[in-house]
């Protein structure tokens, strides 16, 4: 089973405690690469020691991060970049929300810390790479430029978390996980196998800095309760809410609204304004999106593409593929679907593929409804 | 592979370990009053008389304990708790601020549970409590402080405290003073009699005995309320089986430390003072921490400016050397040192902290692996900059 590269690069791994970076490194090392590992002290305060569901940065995930390392025999040591997380990802998450915003803290964490802050210091120590267990696939094109591609599982594939790395990082990105067709029961065993302990550890899947899952409430603590009206399509009041920064577009629980739609059907989240702390509710049928733009955008292949061109879409971590058509006028990018989506929000990022290749990727600013509203 | 972290910990002597290990097969309770016990008891009470000599004091004011960190909980915890039930008023506790966390969280865990008034000591740039200090601390009610605590010396920067000078002034207002003497042990004359201390920590495996097991100096004028309550052990101030390989073979460590000092300060000494000249060599504005002087001879503690400890102690083990960056933190996370900010460091500088201590098995070839390693090292951390 082992294998010795090409070339043996010195590896910084990202091991965050859990299942995933455990074995990424362990098969960086068994390629033949000088591996060192690193956990990402991310959180403010290390010393919450939870269980049950987990995220990151408690000291349980540092000293199962350790023991990983150990087993692997590789050295490992604990970074804190929790300042510069905190400015760059915890502080921009809350203020999107407060602009009435959907923001992806895990993109934000890609592209500002783990291959960024991180990444950025691993080069300047003398470290050729960055590896990390997310699904995904580097390869390098024809052309001799790194191309990002999804998994090759699709159940499994996290390249829309990628969708903004650029040419420079992801030259020096490796995703060990990604090049192969393995369920998560797969690398479970094989951590097993490895006599890794976290073999058995339960999935991260809420935001590692938000502990008990509480979006609402953790918002709320920073941005306090603002009592504000919630209307319908018309403008009449149908409802008040704690705070617009409690919402997403789409949203259809926790509106409270006591008394139901004329038309007896659902009402959804269509609008946020902060500026006068309203949300606009209505049918499902007004969420439909036709076209958006979106600023921001970072092109995996260095270059913006030109001209309009067909691509399919991903709007969120697990969501569908949608054919489009993109164009990049002046900076920013004009998205036009074939068909209608749904729950389309500004903040959230908008990645485009060509096949499983990443294109690039770009943060939603406006989008255009069916009904013709424009919001954002 | 180069060892520069003595301070943490420093090789067993083989001597130690030949005694330790010789120990093991012994049957025998220290408390039984059978042949087993008695031949486990002798060797104890062997093994407490050395290290009294060592120490320079007298057998029965050696406590046996566990190792430094329950030495020191045992001292400041328990002289506070006896010397407060004697008189309710005496609550205050004067502490240097560059402790060892085993003295520093004793005295402020005292000051959230326990209603002490802890008062931190200033120090200078070195880290050193004047005698003067004390007097004028002690000065302002004699009558309320429970006890005083200064370390005799630092072990991150290395600086030697006025620990007899400090004595003095604490006995002439009746006022216990306890000095945590774990880096001292070996290196700097230690002698409890001649200190004029109340109570004094010393460890094992700083000196080439074992892990776990250390001791606490204890004037016989004081009974310290215990912190582990069981069979009566050890004065009544330390319940526990004692552990009889453990003490037998720190015994030894302590005897060939204390015989073995000056030389230790010699050649240690000297290879240290190579390897701080090499350093300032290599990188002109590396700053020494600590008393340039009046140091223990195995230290060199440096900043860097522009760095982050961390990322040039990645880099160094990287190659084989062996060092620490001032103290660690619960998750791995280095924080600021607290002695280094109690000395009036820029908390940015006090990030680029790198401590090399030397020991026993520290060659030449030690120093030089630092002294060809740590220019690029530098350069290479400031180029990743404070993160």
């Amino acid at each position: 089973m082992t294998q010795t590269p090409q070339r043996p690069l010195r590896v910084l791994a990202a091991m965050s405690g859990g299942v995933d970076s455990a074995v990424a490194a362990a098969r960086a090392a068994e390629a033949g690469h000088d591996v060192t590992g690193v956990h990402l002290a991310l959180s403010a305060n290390p010393r919450s020691f939870r269980t049950g569901a987990r995220g990151c940065c408690t000291i349980e995930d540092s000293r199962d991060a350790r023991r990983a390392a150990d087993v692997i025999g590789i050295p490992f040591y604990v970074w804190d970049l929790a300042e510069r997380f905190r400015e760059d990802v915890v502080e921009d998450f809350i203020a999107e929300y407060e602009a009435g915003r959907t923001p992806n803290p895990c993109l934000r964490c890609n592209e500002k810390i783990k291959f960024a802050a991180l990444l950025d210091k691993a080069i300047a120590l003398g470290f050729d790479a960055v590896c990390t267990g997310h699904y995904a696939t580097v390869v390098t094109g024809p052309d001799g430029t790194r191309e990002l591609h999804r998994a090759s599982d699709m159940a499994k594939d996290q390249s829309y978390v990628l969708g903004v790395l650029d040419e420079r990082q992801l030259a020096h990105a490796m995703f060990p996980l990604g090049d192969t067709l393995t369920t998560k029961d797969e690398i479970r065993a094989e951590a097993e196998r490895r006599d890794l302990a976290v073999a058995k550890k339960p999935d991260s899947h809420d935001i590692c800095f938000i502990a008990d899952g509480d979006t609402q409430g953790f918002l709320a603590a920073r941005l306090g309760k603002a009592e504000g009206d919630i209307v319908d399509e018309l403008g009449s009041k149908v409802g008040t809410h704690d705070g617009a920064h409690g919402f997403t577009i789409g949203q259809r629980k926790g509106l409270r609204i006591g008394h139901p739609a004329p038309d007896g059907k659902p009402r959804y989240v269509l609008d946020i304004s902060p500026v006068d702390n309203t949300v606009t509710v209505g049918p499902a049928a007004a969420l439909d999106v036709t076209a958006l733009t979106a600023i921001k955008p970072r092109w995996c292949g260095g270059t913006a593409p030109s001209g309009p061109g067909d691509y399919t879409a991903q709007l969120r971590a697990h969501g569908d593929e949608t054919p489009v058509t993109a164009e990049l006028i002046d900076g920013t990018l004009r998205v036009d679907f074939a068909e209608p989506v749904r729950g389309v929000a500004p903040g959230q990022a908008i990645v485009l593929y060509d096949g499983t290749r990443v294109v690039g990727s770009a943060t939603i600013a406006t989008t255009v409804r069916r009904t013709g509203a424009l919001t954002g | 592979m180069a060892y520069l972290d003595h301070a943490a910990t420093t090789p067993m002597l083989p001597e130690a370990i030949e005694v330790m290990t010789a120990r093991f097969a012994d049957v025998g309770n220290a408390s039984s009053l059978h042949a087993a016990g008695r031949r486990a008891r002798r060797t104890v009470e062997e093994a407490r008389e050395d290290l009294a000599d060592s120490l320079g004091a007298r057998p029965s004011e050696v406590v046996f304990t566990s190792g430094g960190t329950e030495a020191d909980n045992l001292a400041v915890k328990g002289l506070y708790w006896s010397r407060r039930d004697a008189d309710p008023a005496r609550t205050r506790v004067l502490a240097s601020p560059v402790e060892h966390h085993a003295v520093l969280d004793a005295v402020d865990w005292l000051g959230e549970h326990e209603g002490a008034n802890v008062e931190y000591l200033a120090v200078d740039g070195y880290g050193r409590v004047s005698p003067e200090t004390l007097r004028a601390a002690i000065e302002r009610n004699p009558d309320d402080v429970a006890l005083a605590t200064v370390m005799w010396a630092n072990n991150e920067i290395g600086t030697i405290l006025p620990v007899r000078e400090l004595a003095e002034v604490a006995a002439e207002f009746g006022v216990p003073l306890h000095s945590d003497a774990v880096q001292a042990f070996g290196q700097t004359e230690v002698d409890f009699a001649s200190s004029g201390l109340a109570a004094m920590a010393v460890t094992g495996h700083k000196i080439g005995g074992p892990y776990g097991v250390g001791a606490l100096l204890l004037g016989r004028e004081y009974t310290p309320v215990p912190v582990l309550h069981g069979g009566g052990q050890e004065r009544h101030v330390r319940s526990g089986t004692l552990d009889v390989p453990a003490i037998a073979a720190f015994a030894v460590a302590g005897r060939l430390a204390a015989e073995r000092r000056g030389e230790f300060a010699r050649d240690i000494g000297a290879l240290r003072d190579e390897l701080i000249a090499s350093v300032q060599k290599a990188v002109p504005d590396a700053i020494l921490g600590g008393d340039p002087v009046d140091r223990l001879p195995a230290n060199a503690h440096f900043s860097f400016p522009g760095c982050e400890g961390d990322s040039l102690l990645l880099l160094l083990d990287a190659q084989g050397i062996e060092c620490s960056t001032g103290s660690a933190c619960t998750a791995g996370v280095a924080q600021p040192s607290h002695v280094l900010l109690a000395t009036g460091t820029d908390p940015e500088l006090a990030r680029g902290t790198l401590r090399f201590s030397l020991g026993h098995t520290s060659t030449e070839a030690d120093v030089k692996a630092v002294a060809s390693a740590i220019g690029p090292a530098v350069q290479r951390a400031r180029n990743a900059g404070l993160s």
